[in-house]
């Protein structure tokens, strides 16, 4: 069954034309602040005119939920699955997948990015990073 | 001026919990204002306020205006507030300032919904623009906080468990509550996963039901001859951001305002506290609130809920009569309603001398925070 798609915009577009490239960004706004999803106004001075920055694909496990029961029909068959926490090394967090699957992880662990494609999708997954195998 | 103890809780009331097919959500409302009023002794013609909670299952428009017609009053001021599980001692809160400000007289806070018999679909959304990767219901993001909190501080599983244990056991003997069945550590650590870390037996229940209270100032309950008013001594609250993956920290909760303000408005510290009702959603909930409120350091929960030290005739009882986990789902105002039982004195597991109570709700995935400060 495909997977729940997301809602691409005008806001949003230049993120999954990224992943479809390979690349993962965020916003940054001339004050400096950077976050994810896409919005139209910093939240920290609250001006517009953000320019999207390409992200090092390097971030810490924050957390992560092994799902045991499934709340959406495409992902009855994948029971068990996890979902994680990320934060990019350049501030925005992120929920995401690690590719290496839930057995692995450890909390705070250094995760490298390794974009997924599911059908038409791209998606920003990690994998752990060497130091953290 | 302090608005400390100026009002009062004058009466309590609230359905049955549980599964009740057929009813309605003002239907509800109106039977659990009705015993509210009942409780306090007086009918409905003082009331000029009426705050309602939007129903979590069934959100719709002007829900306080509807309810007030079902109860034939024509309010001053009320209407509807959406904060999740916060919302009522947020609108006991309003209630009370409204009645300080000279806008209303006597209040009824009430709160009706049925996701049990109804619509529960909320509790599965997914979670803004994520679902691709799979993240869905209410339950993950609590799963991901605790998580967090085992990581950052080591928390074990017979930690949680305790919270289980208390809230099932104090529940066990309530003819109220909804799932009567006391719980072993045994049976907590065997409790299937939901979603991992969170088992079973870590989850609210889904209940219909009803419940309010009737708010007055202490001078008015004293002209209408209300038996045991209980003061509401404080207040507070605190809010964060929606997505979870947008707050600095995973551990800390809007809780830690929401008593710093209530402890301040009571002139009253956490150690003068003698038994609390603690919102207990998923139980990381109530060792993230014990410890945001100050009851112990950051990360040392699990010490004290040990040893049964949050059970009745332990060091901090809380919720006496089960609270979310074993009386019913209801979002928060069983919680209020315990807390006045225990401050009149006539709780079932009354806690002997209680002169302090604190309350907590909590609303989304610890989104929203209200305190409550009671005495007698």
């Amino acid at each position: 069954m495909e997977l729940p798609q997301p809602d691409i915009t005008e806001l949003n577009r230049p993120y999954w034309d990224a992943l479809q490239q390979g690349h993962l960004v965020f916003q940054r706004c001339g004050c400096g602040h950077a976050w994810l999803p896409a919005r139209h106004e910093c939240p920290a001075c609250l001006r517009a005119g953000a320019t999207w920055e390409r992200a090092s694909g390097h971030g810490t496990l924050l957390s992560w939920v092994v799902y045991h029961t499934s709340y959406h029909p495409a992902f009855a068959d994948r029971l068990p699955y996890h979902v994680a926490l990320v934060q990019l090394a350049e501030g925005p967090r992120l929920i995401t997948r690690i590719v290496d699957g839930h057995e692995r992880l450890t909390g705070d662990a250094a995760v490298e990015l390794q974009v997924s494609r599911e059908g038409e999708l791209a998606l920003a997954t990690f994998r752990l990073a060497p130091a953290a195998r | 001026m302090s608005l400390s103890g100026r009002c009062v809780i004058a009466g309590i009331g609230h359905t049955a919990f549980g599964k009740l097919p057929g009813r309605d959500i003002p239907s509800l409302h109106v039977e659990a204002c009705r015993e509210a009023l009942n409780d306090a002794g007086i009918d409905k013609s003082p009331v000029d306020a009426v705050f309602v909670k939007v129903p979590t299952s069934a959100p719709q428009f002007m829900v306080g205006q509807k309810v007030a017609e079902a109860l034939g009053i024509t309010p001053r001021i009320g209407g509807a507030w959406d904060q999740g599980g916060a919302a009522n001692i947020t609108l006991l809160s309003f209630a009370v300032m409204a009645i300080e400000a000279g806008q209303c007289d006597v209040a009824l806070v009430s709160y009706a919904d049925n996701p049990r018999s109804g619509n529960r679909a909320v509790f599965a959304r997914p979670r803004g623009d994520d679902a691709p990767y799979g993240w869905f219901s209410t339950a993950a993001g609590y799963a991901m906080i605790q998580r967090r909190h085992v990581i950052e501080h080591g928390t074990p599983p017979e930690a949680f468990g305790a919270v289980a244990l208390a809230s099932r056991r104090h529940g066990a003997g309530n003819p109220w509550a909804q799932l009567r069945k006391p719980l072993t550590m045994d049976e907590y650590l065997a409790s299937p996963w939901v979603v991992d870390p969170l088992r079973r037996d870590d989850c609210a229940l889904v209940s219909d039901g009803g419940a309010a209270l009737v708010v007055m100032s202490a001078q008015r309950a004293r002209e209408l001859g209300v038996d045991k008013p209980v003061p509401v001594l404080g207040f507070g609250h605190g809010q964060t951001s929606f997505e979870l993956p947008q707050r600095a920290t995973l551990t800390r909760t809007e809780a830690a305002r929401a008593a710093a303000t209530a402890f301040a408005m009571a002139g009253a510290r956490p150690q003068d506290v003698d038994v609390a009702q603690l919102y207990d959603c998923f139980t990381v909930t109530v060792l993230m609130t014990l410890e945001d409120y100050g009851f112990c350091r950051k990360g040392e929960a699990a010490a004290f809920v040990a040893d049964g030290a949050i059970e009745h005739g332990g060091r901090l009882p809380i919720n006496t009569s089960g609270g979310l986990l074993s009386e019913t789902g209801m979002p928060g105002l069983q919680l209020v309603m315990e807390g006045v039982r225990q401050m009149r004195g006539t709780a079932r597991l009354q806690v002997p001398g209680a002169r302090l109570c604190v309350v907590s709700n909590q609303g989304g995935t610890m989104h929203t925070h209200s305190t409550l400060l009671l005495g007698n």
